[in-house]
């Protein structure tokens, strides 16, 4: 019974997740390749913790970046541009946006528009990390 | 000097005809005078002869002293001009004595003296009594009289004297007159004449009274001078009459000749004008006049140029301050739009250090007061982008973009948007797209979405109870139902507001939510009509390139007010300013909306009733595209919703009819079957089979969902229904158990705890949002069906994958493991690596490998890089097996070619175009994250059937 009250909650989470834009249809497929089974049982939560800890370094290093007198924004560039793959692999939609929002700043090498983008990708990607672990600790 | 000339010209011809007229005077004058000196001389004439006539024949004459002094005193009014008459005998020397006896004096001279003996002489012998002092005296004694009297005689006329003064002080002359003794003819010889002289009479003419006498009876005297002088020697001519000092003016005058008969000497007349001839009135008035006229025209001319130039001169102070003007017009829209985007900027920041504060552990209080910072802050950021806008369109710079979109999917956007106001508010708020509206449109799909966000943001303010729907239809068939209906409006204007809003509570309408709305266009009868155009007539219009949408957003809010409608679409206006109090914003966002719907060539315009609604409707114009003519890769912007749900069908359970239909559309864009009953009674009718329409239309479907809206779910229904459902089961009606899900508003988790149904859907309903709560209330049952549907045949991505060796190559640990994942699900066996050096490892020929997916920005060697060295080396390989074959000719077609497919992965779908990828050796791209029909597609050509063969 337990186990069917935490099944509930975790639906409950996803539906959220899935109302408030968080994440997309590609989660879904994630959730649906765990479920086939073809994949190991712990893929989505696999996946969800090497996004966690990539983005976790990826906003460590473009932070690190930005906080240079000098500004390279071809790193920043590159930077952005794989937290960006690994949030729409994973399906993380709101990072995904917040990433391409962040573009802008960087092509415009506008040292403050980087800093405020980031804290918009930190802030999405806080949230996004807050409900996979959430999520993952349910589906233990 | 035109005036001058005028003058004068005038002055002169006043001259002219003053000296006419002196030239008339003078001559008549001189007529006259001629004619009365001739009277007068003519009488002295006749004297002479009277005189001559006693002295034929007779010696001594018959005549004495007495008799000639009584006669020429009795006959002097004949000669009034004249002061004397006397007769001087002619006296040879030889004579004299024997004549001084017989008169008994001597012969004197003129000055009173003997006369000396002479030639002759010329005594006086009988004289008039006026002039008896000149008895006796010889008048041949003064120089000229002997001259006249010697004239005289040899011509037979009179002869006058130069004049001088006479007795009387008047200027005068003196005239003498022959008498001869016998009668001589006129040709007689002057020697005859000499002979017969007998002696001659005389007479002192008084020249000045005849003058005198002659002018007074003439007119025009006073103004006249008259002078007559005696001109016989020109050089000093000689007063006879008038003032002796000639007028020095050279005033008009005329001379004229006179006769007075004797030819010797020569008489003139000078006439001039007493004054100087004034000038003519005429001649300083008119002159003046016209240069009076001359001056006001000159004037009027000046003035007229001087107000030309300064109206001249004001319209370049205009021109020059319209240019001002709009340059201040032009620097204020980009002020704007330079202040906005400043303010922007650091804004986002402090947003987003808001947000992250937010994340943070909180006391409730400072998560307030944050959450509040954050609330104002976007308020200022929403303000300050539709400021931007505004200012942008004023600018002219705003620009529509033209992509191709899916609107459906930016309707589905919108809505979760505003999904969790509607949630609170507890309003329902629902899309419908026509089916006619085609899936791809070319147009803006930011702006177009920014119009329908804001008519929508603005109605979910203004709304508390019932529905916001959002409705698109074709423009050619929403026709019929764009006039509103004029019982609603009547409705609006006979003042019956609380009886219509009494009967809008009490009966419901047929509405998405049974709340009246303003415009009836959108009651189940219009829109039942809508839909029947929708399946009927589905092949009408694809031929032109346009397509013209009617959007319409329905509300149940408060309404406008009338008298404010006419300004609605007006910047900065609101419908009265406790609106803002209210419910704040700044009523720019209508404005910019009906700017941004004119970019799109259409109309905007709403029909509202206050405490009834708003209906906003307008028209876009945008292009039509077809699914098959965009490319590939950018099918994949497009989000296509998951195709996993085609086949399944459902019984939807509402009682009204228009939000059914919202439903089924968007069951439909699942490709969910659907079947509507107004009420769960029905509902189990149709479950039963009894019903005769029930299940016929989807035949062999299986039903999987019975959807109950939450207000049709009856009390105490469930009961029944699961006995139902237990009832079929055990009959072998359905083989899986239908679940039963609820359409809520309110929260989830009460409502599933409220009613015993398998899971609720939360609305406003969106594509999306439903799938996902398809996939997690029904779950597994679908994917495995989705699974064994995947088994067929080699037209499936699992079909093409199955056991192939596939080399992943991302640097990103997150994708390399979602791709194999995801191609492990396929059945394919997936080797990843993270650089392009491992996967060059990998790949030397020989290898085991189908196919390869290589990310294109890596450190150290892109994708493109890799790739051509994979190419390298395949190249290499054919060299050595070409030599291989000089030696070994038996070789088999099978391995003829060394050629791996590689294909690009990249999320740029955009930047990514085929020609770039096959430039650098590659074969093709897929979309990463993966999409389904997009991969399979690109790898067909490689892995499938005829490729592998």
């Amino acid at each position: 019974m337990a186990a069917a009250a935490l099944r509930a909650q975790l639906n409950a989470l996803l539906a959220n997740m899935f109302t408030t834009g968080m994440v997309d249809e590609q989660f879904q497929q994630l959730q649906s390749l765990q479920e086939d089974g073809g994949s190991a049982s712990g893929f989505v939560a696999e996946v969800a913790t090497l996004f966690i800890d990539d983005a976790d370094r990826i906003i460590a290093d473009i932070a690190a970046l930005l906080d240079q007198p000098v500004v390279d924004f071809d790193k920043v560039d590159a930077h952005v541009h794989q937290l960006k793959g690994s949030s729409s692999s994973v399906g993380a939609q709101k990072v995904k946006l917040a990433c391409m929002h962040f573009r802008q700043f960087y092509e415009a090498k506008s040292k403050e528009g980087c800093l405020m983008a980031l804290a918009l990708v930190r802030s999405e990607f806080c949230d996004v990390r807050n409900k996979f672990q959430t999520m993952m600790q349910l589906e233990q | 000097t035109g005036v001058t000339a005028l003058h004068r010209s005038l002055r002169h011809g006043a001259l002219v005809k003053a000296e006419e007229g002196i030239v008339c005077m003078c001559e008549e004058r001189a007529r006259m005078l001629q004619d009365q000196f001739a009277v007068s001389v003519n009488h002295v004439h006749a004297l002479a002869i009277l005189v001559a006539t006693f002295h034929y024949e007779k010696q001594p004459p018959a005549l004495d002293q007495d008799t000639f002094a009584d006669y020429t005193a009795r006959t002097s009014f004949e000669r009034p001009l004249l002061s004397g008459v006397a007769y001087a005998q002619r006296v040879m020397h030889a004579d004299r004595e024997a004549f001084e006896r017989q008169q008994g004096w001597i012969i004197k001279t003129m000055k009173h003296e003997p006369s000396p003996p002479q030639d002759e002489y010329a005594p006086v012998i009988y004289s008039q009594e006026t002039v008896s002092y000149i008895e006796g005296l010889d008048m041949m004694s003064g120089e000229e009289d002997r001259e006249n009297i010697l004239r005289s005689r040899a011509t037979g006329k009179a002869v006058l004297t130069r004049p001088f003064r006479l007795m009387s002080n008047h200027l005068g002359v003196v005239l003498t007159f022959p008498v001869y003794l016998v009668d001589l003819p006129p040709d007689a010889k002057v020697e005859d004449r000499v002979a017969a002289t007998a002696g001659y009479l005389g007479g002192a003419f008084d020249v000045e009274s005849l003058v005198e006498n002659l002018l007074r009876q003439l007119a025009g005297n006073q103004e006249l001078v008259v002078n007559v002088y005696d001109v016989t020697n020109h050089s000093n001519p000689l007063v006879m009459y008038g003032s002796e000092v000639p007028l020095g003016a050279p005033s008009p005058s005329h001379t004229c000749t006179l006769d007075f008969g004797d030819p010797f000497r020569n008489h003139h007349m000078i006439c001039r004008y007493r004054s100087e001839p004034h000038v003519p009135w005429s001649a300083i008035t008119t002159p003046s006049g016209v240069f009076v006229i001359l001056m006001l025209i000159g004037y009027i001319i000046y003035a007229a140029w001087n107000r030309y130039d300064s109206v001249k001169e004001d319209c370049r102070k205009m021109e020059a301050l319209k240019k001002r003007a709009e340059a201040a017009d032009v620097a204020k829209s980009q002020f704007l739009a330079t202040v906005s985007h400043e303010i922007r900027t650091p804004m986002n920041g402090v947003l987003g250090m808001l947000d992250m504060l937010l994340d943070t552990e909180l006391k409730s209080t400072q998560r307030d007061f944050a959450q509040t910072a954050q609330i104002c802050g976007k308020a200022l950021i929403s303000l300050i982008n539709e400021v931007l806008d505004r200012a942008k369109i004023e600018a002219g710079k705003l620009e529509l973009e033209s992509v191709p979109f899916d609107l459906r999917s930016i309707l589905d956007e919108v809505v979760s948007l505003f999904s969790s106001k509607s949630r609170e508010k507890g309003i329902e708020l629902a899309v419908y797209v026509s089916e006619r509206v085609p899936e791809i449109l070319l147009g803006d799909p930011g702006r177009f979405r920014q119009i329908i966000t804001n008519l929508v943001g603005n109605s979910i303010k203004f709304t508390e109870r019932g529905h916001i729907f959002v409705q698109v239809h074709l423009a050619d068939h929403s026709n019929l139902a764009t006039e509103p209906k004029v019982e609603s409006v009547a409705n609006g204007i006979n003042g019956h507001i609380d009886e219509t809003s009494v009967v809008s509570t009490s009966v419901p309408h047929n509405t998405l939510s049974g709340f009246e709305a303003a415009d009836s266009r959108n009651s189940w009868e219009n829109f039942k009509a809508l839909l029947s155009y929708d399946t009927n007539d589905m092949a009408y219009g694809s031929d032109s390139g346009n397509v013209t949408l009617v959007v319409s957003v329905e509300d149940t809010g408060i309404g406008i007010p009338i008298h404010a409608q006419g300004r609605v679409f007006m910047p900065f206006m609101q419908a009265d300013s406790s609106t803002s109090r209210n419910y704040g914003g700044t009523g720019i966002g209508l404005s910019i909306s009906k700017c941004l719907v004119e970019l799109m060539s259409g109309q905007i315009n709403f029909v509202s009733r206050p405490n009834v609604g708003s209906t906003f409707t307008f028209t876009a114009v945008l292009q039509r595209c077809e699914r098959n003519a965009i490319n590939v890769s950018k099918s994949a912007l497009l989000h296509p919703l998951p195709s996993s749900f085609q086949g399944l069908s459902t019984l939807l359970v509402d009682k009204r009819p228009v939000r059914a239909t919202v439903t089924e559309y968007h069951l439909q864009r699942l490709g969910i079957a659907s079947k509507s009953v107004r009420t769960i009674e029905q509902a189990l009718g149709v479950l039963l089979g009894r019903n005769g329409t029930s299940l016929t239309s989807m035949p062999r479907k299986q039903l999987s969902m019975l959807l109950v809206e939450s207000d049709s779910w009856g009390l105490k229904m469930d009961v029944p229904l699961r006995t139902r459902f237990l009832e079929m089961k055990q009959n072998g009606c359905e083989s899986v158990f239908p679940q039963v899900i609820l359409l809520s508003l309110a929260d989830s988790d009460k409502m599933k705890a409220e009613y015993a149904v398998d899971s609720v859907i939360t609305k406003p309903l969106k594509a999306s949002t439903l799938a996902a709560c398809l996939f997690q209330s029904l779950g597994i049952s679908i994917t495995q069906a989705n699974n064994e549907k995947k088994h067929h045949g080699p037209d499936s991505l699992y079909g093409l994958l199955l056991g192939k060796n596939i080399l992943v190559v991302d640097d990103n640990k997150v994708n390399l493991r979602v791709a194999a994942g995801t191609l492990k699900k396929y059945g394919a066996k997936v080797e990843c690596v993270e650089s392009g050096k491992d996967a060059l490892e990998r790949l030397q020929v020989p290898h085991k490998f189908d196919l390869c997916l290589m990310d294109i920005q890596m450190p150290e060697m892109d994708g493109f890089e890799a790739t051509r060295q994979i190419r390298a080396i395949e190249a290499k390989a054919h060299e050595q097996r070409d030599n291989a074959d000089n030696s070994d000719a038996g070789s088999t077609a099978k391995k003829a070619q060394w050629h791996l497919p590689v294909l690009a992965m990249t999320a740029d779908v955009i930047q990514a175009t085929h020609e770039e990828c096959t430039k650098y050796g590659m074969d093709g791209y897929v979309s990463k994250p993966f999409e389904e029909k997009q991969l399979f597609k690109a790898v067909q050509k490689f892995l499938g059937p005829s490729a592998s063969s």
